[in-house]
């Protein structure tokens, strides 16, 4: 970033103006504007079919923290939670496989990584769904694998196994988590990638060179120091698993709804506005608390010397 | 060997064990040999310092030593074990990294505790020998600082302590002294000299820099586009250079091209079309009639007005002298550097001690001056 | 002297142990095995789309003769199109403005333009849609205006990405070369057209090509904003994938991913000439 932020305003007043004015003024008329009327009708009722009056009542957050609600946002959250931390355990090892590739091999794995990346979720979603569907490639490969091994059973002079039953992969609280994985853990692998990468590898070489293994190397020198790339990694992941809608919604069975689906419901099915936008709001509190935790780490880190620059000196 | 003299680091060790053996090690990256077929034994208690341009492969051999390259070809030994197969971790040896590799997010004391630590020391022992360790580099009462509360010197002081807590057999450190500024980096230079002496391990060194090399080593290997091109002490380096390049590397030189014409046990002549016949007061057992190099250092020159050379007492009249004009002076306060234009076309340095506040006012520019030197400081190089 | 065998793994080698092979080598093909069999099944000349039965293109035959389905894509299409050149216009300007100017609430306008980029897709889209309702947009304009509401949402969400990318291009370059310009006698419009601006080009194209495949990809925000008369191409195949998994879908799905692939190439391609220059963001 450019340093404490150029020339004053002042200097050249009709070029800043010039500059400023389309940006600022699209944000504040088609994103904050609409934010807060988002957030005026969390506290508004319905009043007829299409009336809403914004009367200042907290009912609608009131309904918010009922169990029944209360238990989708803990469920959110646990599933969330769940993504985040299968996503960092897969990606370390891919993060650092990356880090450490010979600059021919480095681009290609990158481009591995990030290509899905790019890929419209829906689309991987569905390719999802074909996978694990009743019908699906999975169900498929263990059905072979089972007759094979049935097969071999008859070979071998033993009963034949009975026949295969289908899994049930898809509807469920399994699909949902698996499907929030697929989908999110390039967001997990990048960032961790681009932390190790500025890592001082001297650093991993004194840690051997003393005599500690790999594995203890890794827990007492790589991941401390790479503390801000998991922590940004974690949540870069986490905020968008718990606002997730078109998982769950279509890996998803009844009972494996988050909140997401149910701010859609309130929207395009039960017309609850007001109390829709009051559970968006939750959301949108929940995404920023997150965000201020990691603003917050990054901020101790820093003080601790760890900042996004360790082992920059050359 | 031109001037073979007696080899002062091995003369006296011929019971005692190398401590690190490297036979025939080449490391190839690709189709670039970085180490060709180089084999060194070091001696336990040697302070020996790897001198080199950069790239020449000098830091891919201390790697090796540590384990975090491996050879393409051939072995290395420490402490007469194979090392082959043996990871860094496992090696009896501690390196100190050219970015000093501090753990930035430990204090001092954790991380000179590092290794100690993981290799189960007990808690009394590690806090005895880590205040040790502190004590020795001069840290005392810094243990809980954090890294980035220390200087350069001190960040590099931490990871000596860090290595020397081991008590390795060898300390393996990558250029030193690099990060450092002019003044910090001359301090240490006798401070690692010292230090070495303290703890009677045996150091070996990476570095470009020949002060850095002549002023600590006991014994220096100069390395060249990844072979050994002379090894010796700091004094024969300098005195006694095998070849082109280290008298051009270590040191400053004037060279020059000749012919071999006299070369008898007790003197030599050479013969230079740029600076006339050079009297050498030995033998060289070069190629007769063949082409040679002579080296002259620029503080082995003397100057005088033109004319007023007295005659040289051990070289016959016409030798050892050269005329020619001062064109250029650098005054560097201890010396004044003079680059004479002789006849030939070529360039003399000359060096010249300040001895008085007054002696820079005895030469200038566009003087004509004659040169004179000694029948033992040319030398000759076959190579 | 006898070659020994050696393990030819140095230490910090990762990538070469076997392991890890496995490991990213398994993680790969959960990444790209369900999209490869998704694209190799749209050839498949069965409707149950799970034996291989031969290989056909009746499907993609289908799909383009699927007029609500290419009526769609050229929806996308469109609304792509505008919302880049849009989001292109404010982005670029915002990056100047935060890159160069001190002004009052700075931090305040800097968090506000991060925030889209952190926002749940949901709370914008439903955001969307109660403050087209409120103001009262008018549904019923011809075509192209019609795309208008879900531009707009669009454009809302992709300029704060293009300002991203944009500035951190401009935090490589030399304010000295503005200022030789202006030296030697421009005016504040050319030495902004003339030194600022080319500097900021590989940042530009590749926050176009960013913003064009993220209107392109967006379904959530979509969702809320379009009308029955303004279906995407990304809403169209949601609404077939609830009904079924057909080799239709796959054939529309596999366009996509081609288009998806050929764009990111090329912004790819253009990342790197920045990084390659010596100044691209980190």
């Amino acid at each position: 970033m450019t340093g404490a932020g150029g020339q004053s305003w002042r200097t050249q007043k009709r070029v800043f103006a010039t500059i400023a004015t389309g940006p600022i003024l699209w944000l504040l008329l088609f994103f904050i504007i609409p934010l807060a009327v988002l957030w005026a009708y969390s506290f508004g009722r319905n009043v007829g079919l299409t009336e809403i009056e914004i009367s200042g009542t907290f009912a609608n957050y009131a309904k918010a923290i009922e169990p029944l609600y209360l238990q989708i946002f803990g469920k959110s959250i646990a599933v969330a939670g769940l993504t985040t931390f299968i996503c960092l355990i897969v990606g370390f090892p891919v993060a650092l496989a990356i880090t450490f590739a010979t600059p021919k091999w480095k681009p290609w794995l990158l481009l591995g990584i990030m290509l899905p990346f790019w890929t419209n979720l829906l689309i991987r979603t569905y390719a999802l769904m074909a996978v694990l569907r009743t019908e699906g490639y999975a169900n498929q490969s263990l059905g072979w694998l089972w007759q094979l091994s049935s097969n071999a059973r008859v070979v071998l002079g033993l009963q034949p196994l009975d026949a295969f039953e289908p899994l049930h992969l898809l509807y469920n609280n399994f699909a949902v988590v698996l499907g929030l994985v697929y989908v999110h853990l390039p967001f997990m692998v990048l960032p961790l990638y681009a932390a190790l990468d500025r890592l001082d590898r001297s650093l991993i070489e004194a840690s051997l060179d003393l005599g500690a293994g790999h594995f203890r190397t890794l827990l007492t020198i790589v991941a401390p120091l790479a503390a801000p790339g998991i922590i940004s990694g974690v949540v870069i992941t986490f905020v968008p698993a718990l606002g997730a809608y078109l998982t769950p919604d279509l890996l998803g069975g009844t009972d494996s709804q988050m909140i997401a689906n149910v701010i859609e419901r309130q929207f395009k099915r039960a017309n609850d506005w007001p109390f829709g936008s009051a559970l968006s709001f939750m959301l949108m509190y929940a995404t920023f608390i997150m965000i201020a935790w990691q603003a917050q780490r990054e901020r101790k880190l820093m003080r601790t010397g760890i900042g996004p620059d360790v082992g920059a000196r050359a | 060997m031109t001037n073979s003299p007696p080899n002062r680091a091995n003369s006296d060790t011929a019971a005692i064990k190398p401590i690190i053996q490297i036979r025939n090690v080449t490391k190839r990256f690709g189709q670039l040999a970085a180490v060709d077929d180089v084999s060194l034994d070091i001696m336990p208690g040697e302070f020996f310092v790897l001198l080199g341009p950069s790239g020449c492969g000098k830091t891919t051999l201390l790697r090796m030593i540590a384990g975090f390259e491996l050879p393409t070809e051939g072995q290395i030994l420490i402490d007469g074990q194979d090392m082959t197969g043996v990871p860094p971790n496992q090696r009896p040896v501690n390196m100190v990294f050219q970015s000093y590799a501090v753990f930035p997010h430990m204090n001092v004391r954790d991380n000179v505790a590092y290794g100690l630590k993981i290799a189960r020391t007990p808690k009394k022992d590690i806090r005895d020998r880590v205040n040790e360790a502190l004590a020795l580099v001069k840290l005392d009462g810094l243990g809980d600082r954090m890294p980035d509360q220390l200087s350069g010197g001190q960040r590099q002081r931490v990871a000596l302590a860090r290595s020397l807590v081991m008590r390795p057999k060898v300390l393996l450190l990558d250029e030193p002294l690099s990060a450092l500024d002019a003044k910090l980096r001359a301090a240490m230079q006798f401070e690692l000299a010292d230090l070495q002496e303290k703890v009677g391990i045996t150091f070996v060194t990476v570095t470009h820099d020949q002060d850095e090399a002549l002023s600590m080593a006991s014994r220096i290997a100069v390395v060249n586009k990844g072979l050994i091109a002379q090894m010796a002490t700091p004094s024969d380096l300098y005195e006694y250079p095998a070849n082109r390049f280290v008298a051009d590397f270590v040191g400053s030189v004037n060279l020059f091209e000749g012919r071999l014409i006299v070369d008898e046990p007790e003197r030599a002549v050479v013969e230079c079309p740029a600076l006339g016949r050079v009297y050498i007061n030995h033998g060289v057992t070069g190629p007769h009639e063949g082409t040679v190099h002579v080296a002259l250092r620029p503080e082995k020159i003397s100057l005088y007005r033109q004319g007023e050379a007295p005659p040289a007492p051990d070289a016959p009249v016409g030798h050892n002298l050269a005329d020619g004009v001062i064109k250029g002076m650098s005054y560097l306060g201890d010396i004044t550097v003079f680059q004479i234009l002789m006849p030939s076309g070529q360039v003399m340095r000359v060096s010249r001690p300040n001895l008085s506040r007054f002696d820079q006012e005895d030469f200038t520019w566009e003087d004509r001056v004659s040169m004179r030197w000694h029948s033992s400081s040319p030398v000759v190089l076959l190579a | 002297m006898m070659r020994r065998l050696r393990p030819a793994i140095a230490p910090l080698d990762y990538t070469r142990r076997w392991s890890m092979r496995l490991w990213v080598g398994l993680v790969m093909f959960f990444l790209y095995a369900p999209l490869v069999a998704l694209m190799v099944f749209s050839f498949n000349d069965s409707r149950r789309n799970i034996v291989w039965r031969g290989f056909t293109t009746k499907y993609y035959d289908k799909v383009m003769h699927n007029d609500m389905l290419m009526e769609a894509l050229g929806n996308s299409l469109t609304i792509a199109f505008f919302t880049t050149i849009i989001s292109l216009v404010l982005g670029g300007l915002a990056a100047v403005m935060l890159w160069r100017f001190r002004f009052p609430w700075k931090a305040a306008v800097e968090g506000a333009m991060a925030l889209p980029i952190v926002v749940p897709e949901i709370c914008f889209g439903v955001a969307m849609l109660i403050f087209f309702a409120q103001i009262g947009w008018p549904t019923d304009m011809p075509w192209p205006f019609s795309l208008g509401a879900i531009t707009i949402a669009h454009v809302t969400f992709c300029f704060p990405f293009v300002a991203m990318v944009v500035r951190s291009r401009l935090a490589s370059f030399n304010r000295e070369e503005e200022e030789a310009a202006k030296d030697l006698g421009a005016s504040e419009w050319q030495a902004f057209r003339d030194v600022l601006l080319p500097h900021m080009k590989p940042g530009l194209i590749a926050g176009a090509l960013l913003a064009f495949t993220m209107s392109l990809d967006d379904f959530v925000i979509t969702f809320f904003t379009s009308g029955p008369n303004t279906i995407t191409f990304p809403v169209k195949v949601y609404s077939m994938v609830r009904f079924s998994v057909t080799p239709e879908v796959n054939a529309a799905s596999t366009l996509l991913i081609v288009l998806t692939v050929i764009m990111t190439s090329v912004a790819l391609y253009f990342q790197n000439r920045m990084v390659q220059s010596g100044k691209g963001p980190a």
